[in-house]
């Protein structure tokens, strides 16, 4: 296994995360997000039914499944940019249901878009700095007054310089956003969402669409925010950069949680393999589900 | 033709107080929909609400004119606010549908006889000019450099109106070069980015709102400093106005509205001289009175070419604001 050659640079995994048997909705032993029967039914489709689902905490949890599992909702539920039919969920001990979705920012959750929302309008520079918390000059009455802001503003300048630095975007500060590739793109947002200093950082599709060249420089910053203390939920289809950065992994079908487990235990496991490898094409989705009965089929 | 008085008419409507007033409310657009994107319809209630909130306080208040003032810029936030909590959670569109109408209801409750005894209806409101001028630290007399010739009290309002213009285009470029303008053109470009870095869009756009409102109404309250408010002033027609004003100028920027405002009284008033002329020496087949509507239609003309091949206006970033998105 590829993997195993490259030992030696091979990130530090978490270990140790759950309680019990590796089964869908598996307690953790230090979970930062907890949800508890989150549904959101679209009409008659139902896009996400999640029974019971902890995301361990200073880990890489790996969302994956295939299109239209209802990945992308659950992350607009947990953001609070989507409301469900009923649920709770809870960030850090904080019940976030019914809480609007700059709030659970506000909170330390931060997310990205699976369709890249840099501000093109915006400087790569600018569009960072407007992910700093708590800028007094954002006030209506002290922005006018440039010398009641202007240092913390060279403050943000600085830090954000820093990150740019560290994403490879530097040389590219005073161009418009709009100007970037869209990996750059993908990069600016993740690198935006950091200005926020989160405690958890939620990426929906991260790689998508970027350049194979800057794929491995992204991995690594995902592996950095473990490394800072933060805790990432992605939602991924590459395979391959799950197994290599994830400590854990949870896979959705037609909106259920399927199956849940450290990458090895879940590549492994034959509903996954059905669900979303397609390995076995003639297995309805609906058999990993539930939804219908494998006699039935 | 009378070149000497078609030059001196023209020039005197670059510090008339309509312009000042117009400069004023296309400021207020620019904020709202310039910088933040918020369609405001609207813009002619605002300004009659800041013409109306200023006499009537004087009038029935017996408030000094700074007073009646406050009371005006007060009332006119607070129709932002109204207009603004059902509107600004849904789509751009919504908001220009309720501000449209809305302006009109506040046109239909000022003209009413129902509300003679304080609005006067149709006829309107004068005589609330004694505070105001009271206050006029100018010297009497008449005086001025050709072609801007003006009694005390001529200068007094102009003074008072370039001063308000000064000061709330500083407010405006201030704003927009400091962190609350980041977040504001932010939101313009895509509000869901914004929210997701944790600031409260829903506050940040009402605020848009509650602001540009303001700076119409002030507008309308330089309006109402020459002689008389009446409510068949502020039809719709008179938001069309100010949005060419700020159109011509240039919609994302802080001397646009202005120069736009001057440009637009310029030109308006230079047709209004030399259409008639021009008809009159039989240059133009059509009779005076058509004359005097043709420039409406060429003001309409000029506004949709304006949008289709100069969208960023004579000052704008075409970078930075085209109606596509
Ligand atoms: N706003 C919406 N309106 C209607 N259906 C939606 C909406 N958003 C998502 N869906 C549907 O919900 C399902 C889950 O979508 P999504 O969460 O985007 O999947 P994923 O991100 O896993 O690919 C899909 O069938 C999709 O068509
Ligand atoms: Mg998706």
């Amino acid at each position: 296994m590829p993997s195993n050659e490259k030992n030696s640079n091979a990130p530090k995994k978490a270990i140790d995360l759950h309680v019990g048997e590796m089964v869908p909705g598996v307690a953790k032993k230090d979970p930062i997000i907890v949800a508890e029967g989150v549904k959101r039914s679209f009409g008659g489709l139902v896009a996400v039914d999640v029974e019971h689902l902890e995301i361990p905490r200073n880990a890489i949890t790996a969302l994956i499944g295939p299109n239209g599992a209802g990945k992308t909702t659950l992350f607009n539920l947990l953001s609070g940019f989507d409301k469900p039919d009923h649920g709770d969920w809870k960030f850090d001990g904080t019940n976030l249901s019914g809480i609007p979705a700059f709030k659970t920012a506000k909170l330390g959750q931060v997310r990205t878009f699976q369709l890249t929302k840099a501000l093109g309008l915006l400087t790569v520079l600018e569009n960072m700095k407007l992910g700093a918390k708590g800028q007094r000059g954002e006030s209506f009455w002290v922005g006018p007054f440039k010398g009641l802001w202007n240092k913390q503003e060279q403050e943000i300048e600085e830090k954000a310089r820093g990150l740019l630095q560290r994403f490879k975007l530097d040389a590219k500060e005073a161009d418009f956003a709009a100007e970037l590739s869209g990996g750059q793109r993908k990069l600016l947002e993740m690198a935006r969402a950091l200005m926020t200093d989160p405690t958890l950082v939620m990426l929906d599709e991260p790689m998508a669409g970027v350049n194979p060249a800057l794929t491995q420089s992204l991995l690594d910053h995902i592996l950095g925010l473990k490394e800072s203390g933060m805790t990432v939920l992605f939602v991924e289809h590459d395979m391959h950069m799950v197994r290599h950065i994830a400590d854990w992994v949870v896979v959705m079908a037609e909106g259920k949680i399927v199956a849940e487990g450290d990458p090895e235990s879940v590549m492994k496991n034959p509903a996954v393999i059905d669900a979303y490898l397609g390995a076995h094409q003639d297995v309805d989705l609906g058999v990993v589900t539930g939804r219908i009965a494998a006699e039935d089929v | 033709m009378d070149i000497f008085g078609l030059l001196q008419n023209t020039l005197n409507w670059l510090i008339h107080p309509q312009t000042l007033a117009y400069a004023l409310a296309a400021l207020g657009l620019a904020v709202h929909f310039g910088y933040t994107g918020l369609l405001n319809m609207g813009v002619a209630g605002f300004m009659a609400i800041g013409a109306y909130g200023y006499a009537m306080s004087v009038l029935h208040l017996g408030l000094p004119w700074y007073l009646a003032m406050l009371v005006a810029l007060v009332a006119a936030a607070i129709f932002a606010l109204i207009l603004g909590i059902p509107t600004l959670r849904l789509r751009a569109d919504y908001l220009a549908i309720v501000t449209l109408a809305a302006a009109e209801v506040v046109r239909y409750l000022l003209t009413t006889t129902v509300f003679d005894e304080w609005t006067n209806s149709a006829d309107g409101l004068a005589q609330y000019h004694d505070s105001f001028r009271g206050s006029n630290p100018l010297p009497e007399g008449t005086y001025g450099i050709w072609p801007w010739i003006y009694n005390e009290q001529g200068w007094w309002m102009r003074v008072f109106g370039i001063l308000l213009v000064a000061g709330a285009a500083w407010w405006v470029w201030s704003l927009m070069r400091s962190p609350w303008g980041r977040v504001i053109k932010g939101i313009r470009e895509d509000e869901d980015a914004v929210r997701a870095l944790g600031k409260n869009v829903f506050g940040y756009k009402m605020q848009s709102l509650i602001f540009g409102g303001v700076l119409a109404a002030l507008g309308g309250i330089v309006i109402s400093l020459q002689s008389a408010v009446v409510p068949s002033f502020y039809q719709t027609n008179l938001t069309f106005m100010v949005w060419t004003a700020l159109l011509l100028g240039g919609a994302a920027t802080v001397f646009g509205p202005i120069v736009g405002s001057m440009l637009f009284w310029f030109v308006m008033s230079l047709l209004d001289y030399a259409l008639p002329a021009l008809a009159n020496m039989g240059i133009l087949p059509i009779s005076n009175i058509q004359a005097g509507i043709l420039r409406f239609i060429i003001v309409g003309v000029a506004l949709m070419l304006l949008v289709i091949f100069r969208p960023q206006g004579l000052f704008g970033n075409k970078k930075e604001l085209t109606f596509a998105k």
